[in-house]
């Protein structure tokens, strides 16, 4: 029981973190700007990536500079979005995917030609786990990651249901259309769904560098449990997308507990394939997703 | 002078012209309706007014400014509120906030003015906390028009206000019409149930094949047996 806390609940509960805060980014960019953005991940890669430099030029810790790495990636991402994706504002959504799968690759080419490909770590040392109760081992980064999460999700929560512009991102997700017949600012309602969402992406990467290590294609890796986070919740629903994370996060982990006699019952290396089942399961027997989201 | 005038406006949707100079206007204070056969171009006359038409000719003038071709976002700061027929209230958020995103232009407090609306829609203020979509059809209709209502617009468009509701909602939805009206603001709207909408109008237009056909004070319509006949059910209005 408590091998299965510490080396599968705990893991899972983290990694599900991390897909919640990289979904919420999809799912609002889904809702607001109607197309599936293929060129988060890479907004994650980046901000992983200037946060890295931040850290070696400061010598601070990760979370100190993620502010400022958050900001710094948010101002590339409202370029682009300046740049590339408003002369699509009017076109088929289609015409958007495709311009975003090859913002997807741009992003990802320019941050490999600039820092390189090797791998990179985040922070140095290995951190000793906290223990409780004898037994229940919590190593300090993942306490760190949870609280972290918590913290940005009531701040999502906070702006989306207490600011006008939260709320104008909300009715804009409802009808875009009805949404510019109110008055509602839609070109400022759009800024701020890049600048959520690019924050939220970059913590997540960050958090996962933590957890992990840095490698350029960990953008791409995380785009797929994302995307099945987002659609298991339902797209337009933030909160959704949070549960959406942490259910996969969790399946994934715990998928290859060994529920039935002492072999794992997934081998770990099939663990994206549960994220994909779930998003499959999920597209068929209800598209709308848990949180009844938008099917287009 | 006229809140707001049409003169001889052409215009459609890309290729197809649907309106042929249609002119009208709106005089402070007045409830005016446009009837007219399907497809006659009453909800596109209307649509020309808030910006949502590409006009070929004609203009539209607001309280003597040329609005003509505005796009949409400008016209709603200008002045001019539109509830369109369908979705026309965002589902997910709650009354209060949609009424909220009514005033979203406005810089000013709007409270005083939301509290103005939820005493002329004492059901809204009941059910302020409840998401908008779970209201029922006469409910909805009157979210949409409480939150155009929010800027103390120069004039409130409605299209078919009463489209898809029962009896009962209808004569509800009319007299909700004429509360908004007397509180001075004039209304432009297009009905189907042409009879109850002119009782309660001012004057009316009749178009057929985007073109004015009659025009009159309301009773005068009603009273019309060339209009009775055509567009109000045949036999004269009772």
């Amino acid at each position: 029981m408590i091998e299965f806390l510490n080396f599968y609940l705990i893991p899972g509960l983290v990694l599900g973190s991390i897909y919640a805060l990289g979904a919420i980014g999809i799912t609002l960019t889904f809702s607001i700007l109607r197309f599936a953005n293929f060129a988060h991940g890479e907004t994650m890669l980046l901000g992983v990536y200037i946060t890295w430099s931040l850290v070696q030029f400061s010598g601070l810790h990760p979370l100190v500079v993620l502010p400022v790495a958050a900001m710094l990636t948010v101002l590339v991402v409202l370029g682009i979005d300046r740049a590339f994706y408003k002369p699509f504002r009017s076109s088929p959504t289609i015409m958007v995917v495709i311009a975003s799968f090859g913002m997807m690759l741009m992003v990802r080419s320019v941050v490999q030609f600039i820092w390189g490909v090797q791998l990179k770590g985040m922070t140095q040392g290995i951190q000793r786990p906290m223990v409780f109760f004898d037994s229940l081992r919590i190593s300090p980064k993942h306490v760190m990651i949870i609280s972290a999460t918590i913290a940005l999700m009531l701040a999502v929560h906070y702006l989306l249901s207490r600011t006008k512009i939260g709320k104008a991102m909300r009715a804009m997700s409802d009808s875009p259309e009805l949404a510019r017949l109110t008055g509602i600012d839609t070109e400022k309602v759009v800024r701020m769904t890049w600048i959520v969402g690019g924050a939220m992406a970059t913590a997540a990467g960050v958090f996962l560098a933590i957890d992990t290590h840095i490698d350029t294609n960990m953008g791409f890796k995380m785009l797929l449990p994302m995307f099945a986070a987002a659609i298991l919740g339902g797209i337009g629903r933030p909160f959704g997308a949070v549960a959406g994370g942490l259910i996969i996060g969790i399946a994934e982990e715990i998928s290859s507990y060994p529920w039935i006699g002492t072999e794992p019952l997934l081998n770990p290396g099939y663990k994206a394939g549960v994220a994909f089942a779930i998003m499959i399961v999920m597209l068929i027997w209800r598209p709308s997703g848990l949180f009844k989201g938008k099917v287009f | 002078m006229s809140v707001l005038e049409l003169d001889q406006v052409v215009g459609g949707y890309g290729d197809t012209q649907i309106l042929h100079g249609v002119s009208m206007k709106v005089d402070p204070g007045e409830i005016v309706v446009i009837i007219g056969p399907n497809g006659a171009g009453k909800s596109t006359a209307m649509k020309a007014v808030f910006g949502l038409l590409n006009l070929s000719g004609g203009r539209v003038v607001l309280d003597g400014e040329d609005i003509t071709n505005m796009p949409p976002e400008q016209v709603v700061r200008h002045g001019v509120c539109y509830v369109p027929q369908t979705s026309n209230i965002f589902p997910s958020l709650t009354v209060e906030e949609n009424l909220e995103m009514g005033a979203f232009v406005r810089e000013d407090d709007f409270q005083p003015r939301l509290q103005e609306l939820y005493g002329i829609f004492p059901p809204l203020a009941e059910k302020r906390k409840q998401a908008a979509g779970t209201l029922s059809g006469g409910q909805r209709q009157m979210v949409a028009m409480a939150k155009a209502m929010m800027l103390e617009p120069k004039i409130l468009l409605l299209d078919e206000p009463t489209a898809g509701l029962s009896p009962k909602y209808r004569g509800e939805i009319f007299s909700i019409v004429k509360t908004v009206n007397g509180t001075g603001t004039p209304i432009l709207m297009v009905e189907q149930n042409a009879k109850q909408a002119l009782k309660i109008a001012n004057r009316g237009y009749v178009l057929v094949d985007g073109k004015n056909k009659f025009e009159g004070s309301g009773q005068n319509l009603l009273d019309d047996p060339e209009v009775a006949e055509m567009f109000l059910g045949g036999g004269a209005a009772a």
